[in-house]
């Protein structure tokens, strides 16, 4: 049905008198007279049997030609063209009422849609309305709800209202029953009192009654007996009672009043005197402590002739003190100019407080001032940069411990080793160096022995000669006897045993003497006795790892540099 | 009559009837013994054992006797408070003091023994009579505002009198000697008021004990309060020492074993040592309500005593009978709390220094110092129940008594 083009939906109820608009509406159609054909075709044909059924309830064979008319006129009311071919005669166009089949159709399409659309929308509405009413009902149930809560919080309220009532009647009631206890008590302790009072009349009178008696009896009993009377304590005599004792206790009572007024007004008096001076140490430090204000005249120009006011009151008070004056003036001022100082010093340090939060807030208003942000800062810089270090630190100490826990590659081996060689060097430097001491210890120790046995050779040399002198004396005096000769001269041929020995000494000292000619120049070249040192050294060196000689050769030669 | 180092017997006297008080005179030279029952006052001389005195209150009754400050004359005080009568012993005279207070504190001398304060009743009106001690004159007689007068006392410097009134109304009046009233403080109404009062050595400050449980400090100066101290059964302040005696677990000590088995149970029974443990504060104190509706109930403050060097101050609470509170004076706070087994009977300040001597019924002393305290067993054969003790004037030793029997208890100087 929506397949007829552009067309203008406009609900055109089906009896109108506007004819205009019908005409617009004809006049503005497009059929498509195949799509016509086809719209034709599918008719159902329940429907088409309806219309037929109904065409054929209202045309007959017989009514033909009425039922033709009849649609003529109801079509040409309608506005159609008429359906006869002229304006009488009885022979249809056909043309016509095709043309107006089709229109029919059209409008009966277009009512069609008209229909759908007013339902659709119908529908719409009633699901709107249906909506609508949903919102309302909940709306109203909301609002329901919330009236119940409001009544209900209304009546909490009021009975929260009603409790504090009773609690603040309650509160008053106990008050009043305080205040009524209180009364109570009062008036029963004046009527107590009342009581005891006349209570006590009476029983003074019956002790007055009792003492009359007492006293009227005149007992004898009542008495005091002593052997002998004692002396006052102090010694003195008993006085009559005069007036003059009586002015005199007077007198005495007002001394020791006095006496104690006294003690206590000085023990005041130092107090005081400690305090003032402790004012003034305060007045002074809060001077000192007050910045310089003279150097910023500008600024602060009140301060100023404050300044001068204090400087006035300074001298005054000093020149006070001096004089310790303690009158009521001379106090008040004390007090008002540490007043006033203090005054400044807090106005002061207030200053300083806003002076710092602003250059806390404002951050670089004052280049001078270094903030206490970047302060903050820096120190947390340097601070990082101490951790840092301190881990750098405790990193490389971990490593060297582990490089000397463990072994570990060739690398690090040979690098141990030249460690452990750097050390083992400067271990034999030492040695060489004790090495060398005791060497010359050793030659001159050989040395003098070699002296000394020379000395004793010489010496044995001289003995058997004196020994031979002697047994030649001996034997000359046991000659003697027989004959007298000297045989002194050639102690050689005579002493043969003894040159023997002279002999066998000086071979033996001339063995020696190798020994010694050897040995010095051992000593005198000291190079050469290096070397033999370094052959004995190397010999020892030789147990050691083959890998070292070459170093040993190494510090042999730097030994040889050094000597 | 013993010898006070060695309790050597010096003399012994024998009186005419039981004896209720005993004196020494001021020069100690005569003992005063009264015999209320037969209202006599017999004195005895110490220099001449042959001297005797006797005097006879007749049908007057006697139910007070006291020596006055020289040492020559004896104030007696008759049945029913009738009068004072002061007899001299240097002359044959004889005065009368009319309308005497019938109070617990009504006579007081000062401590120089220049004056003596008597508390006078007539009319239903309370007044003051000071007399001159040396020659009895009086020299001022003034009213009391009072409505009855509880007691009075000098101040230590023997300018001011403390008068304070009946324990249904907290009023302390404080009169100069010469008679003005200086001034008059009160803590609150209604309800039971004053029970003890106690000055400082220094007359500086006067300590009024109330029912209340508190102590209340004037200062000499403006007569107002200056502190409040409280005594709660709880103890929090951690800066407070609390010393709590616990008993030792009882050895059984060989040398008791000497004696017959039954003594020896009874000695091992009795006297179980205890010994001081610092209590970790806080602590709760034993704390008992008295019965509401009796007379003179035990609350409040009841022990009031200054150190001799006005440093502290030692407070017993009739609430929390088993505890002796001690205060400093110079910090105004509560120094150290001592909390024994048993209830406090007495303590008593030595009068040289800041030591306490306490005593709670047993067979124990306890002495405090400042450097620590100590419970040291009386070593007697059985129970002796320290019932009163009281320190020699030279600090070094102190009588502990109980009922039948007396101890004295030497205590070394620490050589320095």
């Amino acid at each position: 049905f929506v397949a007829m083009g552009d067309w203008k939906t406009i609900t055109v109820p089906v009896l109108s008198s506007d004819s205009k608009d019908i005409f617009q509406y004809t006049s503005e159609k497009k059929i498509s007279p195949s799509s016509m054909n086809s719209q034709v075709l599918r008719l159902p044909l329940p429907s088409s049997k309806s219309v037929h059924s109904f065409f054929s309830a209202f045309c007959t064979e017989e009514n033909i030609e009425q039922s033709i008319s009849y649609l003529n006129r109801e079509l040409t009311t309608l506005g159609f063209p008429s359906i006869y071919a002229e304006s009488k005669g009885k022979e249809l166009n056909l043309i016509s009422i095709i043309n107006c089949m089709n229109d029919l159709l059209v409008l009966q399409h277009k009512n069609l849609r008209a229909q759908e659309e007013v339902e659709m929308q119908h529908l719409k509405l009633g699901s709107d309305m249906d909506h609508l009413q949903n919102c309302y009902a909940k709306l109203k149930e909301q609002l329901e709800l919330s009236k119940r809560e409001i009544v209900g919080l209304q009546e909490r309220d009021r009975q929260l209202q009603s409790k504090n009532r009773n609690l603040h009647q309650l509160l008053k009631n106990e008050k009043d029953e305080v205040q009524k206890l209180q009364n109570i008590i009062s008036s029963r302790a004046t009527q107590y009192n009342h009581d005891m009072k006349r209570k006590e009349r009476e029983y003074n009178k019956l002790k007055e009654r009792l003492h009359q008696l007492v006293m009227n009896k005149k007992d004898k009993k009542i008495a005091m007996e002593v052997l002998n009377y004692v002396g006052r304590a102090d010694g003195k005599r008993g006085a009559w009672r005069t007036d003059k004792t009586e002015a005199r206790n007077e007198e005495e009572m007002y001394k020791v009043l006095l006496s104690d007024y006294q003690e206590r007004q000085k023990q005041l008096l130092v107090e005081n005197a400690e305090l003032k001076k402790v004012l003034q140490q305060m007045k002074k430090e809060i001077i000192s402590l007050l910045p310089p204000q003279k150097q910023k005249p500008k600024e602060r120009p009140e301060d100023g002739t404050v300044l001068s006011d204090l400087e006035e009151d300074i001298g005054e008070l000093n020149k006070e003190n001096m004089w310790e004056l303690s009158c009521e003036t001379v106090r008040e001022q004390l007090t008002n100019s540490i007043r006033k100082q203090w005054r400044m010093l807090k106005n002061h340090v207030e200053k300083l407080d806003s002076q710092v939060s602003r250059v806390h807030s404002g951050a670089l208003n004052d280049k001078d001032v270094i903030s206490r942000e970047d302060h903050e800062l820096e120190t947390e810089k340097l601070e990082l940069e101490i951790q840092q270090c301190k881990e750098m630190i405790k990193t490389q100490q971990q490593l060297l411990q582990q490089q000397l826990m463990s072994p570990c590659d060739d690398d690090t081996t040979l690098l141990l080793q030249d460690c452990y060689l750097l050390e083992e060097r400067e271990r034999l430097q030492e040695e060489w160096r004790l090495f060398r001491d005791q060497k010359k210890n050793f030659e001159k120790e050989r040395r003098s022995f070699t002296e000394a046995a020379i000395r004793l050779g010489l010496e044995r040399k001289a003995f058997e000669e004196d020994r031979g002198a002697w047994l030649k004396q001996q034997f000359l005096s046991m000659s003697t006897d027989y004959k007298h000769c000297e045989n002194v001269t050639t102690p050689s041929a005579f002493l043969g045993s003894s040159d023997q020995n002279k002999r066998l000494m000086k071979s033996t000292s001339q063995q020696r003497k190798p020994h010694c000619s050897l040995s010095r120049p051992v000593s005198a070249e000291p190079c050469q006795t290096s070397q033999y040192v370094t052959y004995n050294s190397s010999s020892a060196a030789s147990k050691k790892p083959a890998g070292d000689s070459k170093i040993f050769q190494w510090q042999a030669s730097d030994k040889e540099e050094t000597e | 009559v013993r010898e006070a180092s060695t309790l050597q017997l010096l003399q012994l006297y024998t009186c005419l009837d039981q004896i209720q008080y005993i004196e020494w005179s001021s020069d100690s030279l005569f003992i005063l013994c009264a015999m209320y029952k037969r209202g006599i006052v017999q004195v005895w001389s110490l220099e001449q054992p042959d001297w005797h005195c006797k005097i006879d209150e007749g049908s007057a009754g006697l139910v007070a006797s006291c020596w006055s400050p020289d040492g020559r004359h004896i104030l007696n005080t008759t049945e029913f408070h009738l009068r004072i009568t002061v007899w001299s012993l240097c002359t044959k005279s004889v005065s009368y003091i009319k309308y005497p207070k019938a109070c617990q504190q009504g006579i007081a001398f000062t401590k120089d023994g220049r004056y003596m304060a008597v508390a006078e009743r007539r009319d239903c009106k309370d007044f003051i009579s000071i007399f001159v001690c040396n020659d009895w004159q009086l020299l001022r007689h003034f009213d009391t505002e009072t409505q009855d007068l509880f007691g009075i006392e000098w101040s230590p410097n023997g300018c001011v009198l403390a008068v304070w009134d009946t324990c249904l109304e907290y009023k302390i009046l404080l009169y100069s000697l010469d008679g003005r009233l200086l001034a008059t403080y009160r803590a609150y109404e209604w309800s039971l008021g004053i029970k003890s009062i106690a000055w400082s050595p220094s007359s500086q400050f006067l300590a009024i004990g109330s029912y209340d449980e508190k102590v209340r400090i004037l200062n000499h100066v403006t007569w107002k309060k200056i502190i409040e101290f409280e005594h709660p059964a709880t103890i929090a302040n951690s800066k407070t020492i609390v010393y709590k005696e616990v008993e030792k677990s009882p050895s059984v000590e060989t040398e008791r074993l000497s004696f017959s088995p039954a003594r020896a149970l009874a000695s091992s029974l009795f006297s179980t040592e205890s010994k001081y443990d610092i209590s970790q504060v806080p602590v709760s104190l034993q704390y008992i309500k008295p019965v509401a509706d009796r007379a003179n109930p035990k609350m409040g403050i009841g022990m009031l005593a200054f150190s001799p060097d006005n440093c502290f101050l030692a407070t017993k609470n009739d609430n929390i009978p088993n505890a002796v509170w001690i205060w400093d004076i110079k910090k105004l706070k509560l120094f150290v709390v001592l909390e024994q087994l048993c209830a406090i009977q007495s303590f008593q300040w030595d009068p040289r220094q800041p030591r306490l001597a306490v005593c709670t019924g047993n067979s124990k002393v306890y002495l405090w110092s400042p450097a620590g305290c100590v419970s040291v067993q009386v070593p007697a054969e059985g129970d002796f129940p320290i019932v009163s003790l009281s320190w020699h004037s030279s600090g070094d030793s102190m009588v502990l008594l109980s009922k039948d029997n007396f101890c004295v208890c030497y205590l070394e100087r620490e050589e320095i």
